[in-house]
């Protein structure tokens, strides 16, 4: 059940160019959240701006605290940033499907960029569940690396990769992928980031046939699938394309069925 | 009562259209999907009436995405009317539907004339379906929709047709996108509607300047929300000039102020739809507000607000 509360901010650091770390209290939505989630944040006390904004979960605390990292990229995502401890935020939570969790495999998790947001949280749960994480990450430059120290604490074999080679490979995080694909093989794999990225690795675990799982992004008004205005494409059975909410029908789909536009 | 005791309830029920409706509030057609979306987060009785998104003949996908574009104060859409059409509406929503207490007004959009009909006949012989709202102003289609809502003549055909196809009410849904509107209004009240919905969207578009690229797949959307409310206010009070069936005033409503102005300038009922995408509860929050109201500034029943603005 989707909750409408408000949440307290806990704490709200920058984390990178542009980039922010919100820590709320929100023991209603973080005890039940799963990775691939995300909420529905309510920017601002006017109707201007108007829409909520989606953000996928980046953490969960032991104490009922939820994590969001994002990026500011216009007047809400600044207003949001602008919140002290002590305030509170609107939001609707938790949303949408998230990633089908693994039990004892090993898995691949693919994040380009931003799509670290919800795949730190992935990591998390699918180590509690024994499974065996490769987590290749990959970004512009070594400053958009988000959230390293926190990655490099965990129990995860972690490569990364940069588009300007400042650290780690050098080029996209899926070329780094496929230098592994050629000798290792996973259960599963999961991705998320641009999505010219999340159409390269979904070609290259239908090449490896392993399944894969994508989190995509559209822009959203409520969030929990009244409006059908989130929508994407997807393929049914028949190669036919049609239209799927991403927030209730998503926001994580299994690749193979994603219209990638090709 | 006893004199001189202020009442401590005012009368919220108006009639539209021969429904009895126990608050004027109701969501706006193409906002509240089919109503169970909004089931986690209100009381869906507490409403005055349930409007569901526009059904078609045959199902439709809808428009490509992007198909939304936040604008200030407002929002730019081009759903393209996606729904799973008539036969799952009647076997899988209907039924969900039915058993809410207010009454059902159900939004049909056609093709044709002749697709009117047949929605409005088959509609009427289901059980629990309250009266049709007729879609003759999405601006997100290009056959159907829209086309029959700029040209009285083909305005009055459609409300002829579905009348004669019905034995509910028949609420026609205007677009704003016209030179005149009150010359459609008077068109459709000649050929048999019930009463009026106005206004549909607006249309709009926005250019991103980074892609350079339209900002909805489709170039051209419909604008509601905040920012459409003096344009919906003003059609709404130049309609209640020139026609004698009640009005559904919408566009842009977000609060009680907005809903009680909508009554002020000739509406019998409201209906509110972007304000519940960006706040699920503002349905019910509109309604106790407009209690509010009434007992602040001394009003026994909405009614006495209808068009109770003075000029």
């Amino acid at each position: 059940m989707i909750q409408n509360i408000a949440a307290e901010v806990l704490a709200s650091h920058q984390a990178g160019p542009e980039v922010f770390l919100l820590k709320l209290r929100a023991p209603a939505i973080a005890k039940v959240a799963q990775p691939g989630q995300f909420v529905h944040i309510r920017c601002g006390e006017t109707m201007d701006p108007l829409l909520r904004r989606p953000l996928s979960i980046h953490d969960v605390g032991a104490g009922g605290e939820l994590f969001l990292l994002y990026q500011v990229k216009g007047r809400g995502t600044a207003w949001l940033a602008g919140r002290q401890v002590g305030d509170k935020v609107d939001i609707l939570g938790p949303i949408g499907r998230g990633f089908t969790l693994p039990a004892k495999k090993r898995v691949a998790l693919v994040a380009g960029g931003l799509g670290i947001v919800p795949l730190l949280f992935l990591a998390r749960r699918a180590l509690e569940a024994g499974n065996v994480v490769d987590f290749f990450y990959g970004a512009q430059d070594k400053e958009r690396l988000y959230r390293l120290e926190t990655l490099e604490a965990m129990a995860i074999n972690l490569f990364v990769a940069t588009d300007d080679g400042s650290t780690g490979f050098h080029g996209p995080v899926t070329e780094l992928w496929k230098e592994h694909l050629r000798e290792k093989t996973y259960d599963l794999s999961y991705a998320c980031g641009p999505r010219a990225g999340l159409a390269a690795f979904a070609r290259l675990a239908a090449r490896y046939g392993i399944p894969a799982e994508v989190s995509l992004e559209e822009r959203m008004a409520c969030g929990f699938g009244a409006c059908r205005g989130c929508v994407t494409a997807l393929l049914d059975a028949q190669g036919k394309i049609y239209y799927e909410n991403v927030c209730t029908g998503g926001p994580v789909f299994d690749a193979a069925s994603v219209y990638w536009g090709d | 009562m006893e004199q001189g005791i202020k009442k401590a309830k005012a009368n919220l029920a108006v009639k539209i259209a021969g429904l009895s409706l126990k608050n004027p509030v109701m969501p706006a057609s193409g906002t509240f999907g089919f109503g169970e979306e909004y089931a986690p987060f209100i009381d869906l009785n507490r409403l005055g009436a349930i409007v569901v998104k526009t059904i078609t003949l045959k199902p439709l996908i809808g428009n490509p995405p992007p198909r939304l574009m936040e604008t200030p104060c407002g929002l730019l859409n081009s759903i393209g009317l996606q729904n799973p059409g008539l036969d799952v509406f009647l076997r899988e929503k209907l039924p969900y539907l039915r058993q809410l207490s207010p009454p059902l007004i159900v939004n049909i959009a056609g093709k044709t004339i002749d697709e009117y009909a047949e929605l409005a006949e088959r509609l009427s012989a289901a059980e629990g379906v309250a009266a049709l709202e007729v879609n003759i102003s999405c601006p997100n289609v290009r056959e159907g929709g829209i086309v029959f809502g700029t040209v009285p003549a083909m305005a009055a055909r459609v409300t002829a047709a579905v009348k004669s196809h019905t034995h509910l009410p028949v609420i026609v849904k205007l677009t704003p996108n016209v030179t005149d509107i009150t010359e459609i209004a008077r068109a459709v009240e000649d050929a048999g509607a019930d009463a009026l919905s106005l206004i549909n969207t607006v249309r709009g578009m926005a250019i991103d300047i980074k892609t350079r690229r339209p900002a909805l797949a489709s170039i051209v959307g419909g604008l509601s929300g905040p920012a459409v409310k003096p344009i919906a206010l003003y059609a709404v009070w130049q309609v209640a000039q020139v026609v004698k069936i009640p009005l559904i005033g919408m566009g842009g409503i977000t609060s009680a102020q907005d809903a009680v102005e909508f009554l002020l300038a000739g509406a019998t009922a409201v209906a509110v739809g972007t304000a519940s995408l960006v706040n699920p509860k503002a349905l019910v929050e509109i309604i106790d507000g407009l209690e509010r109201y009434l007992l602040e500034e001394g009003f026994g029943d909405v009614k006495e607000l209808i068009g109770a603005a003075q000029f």
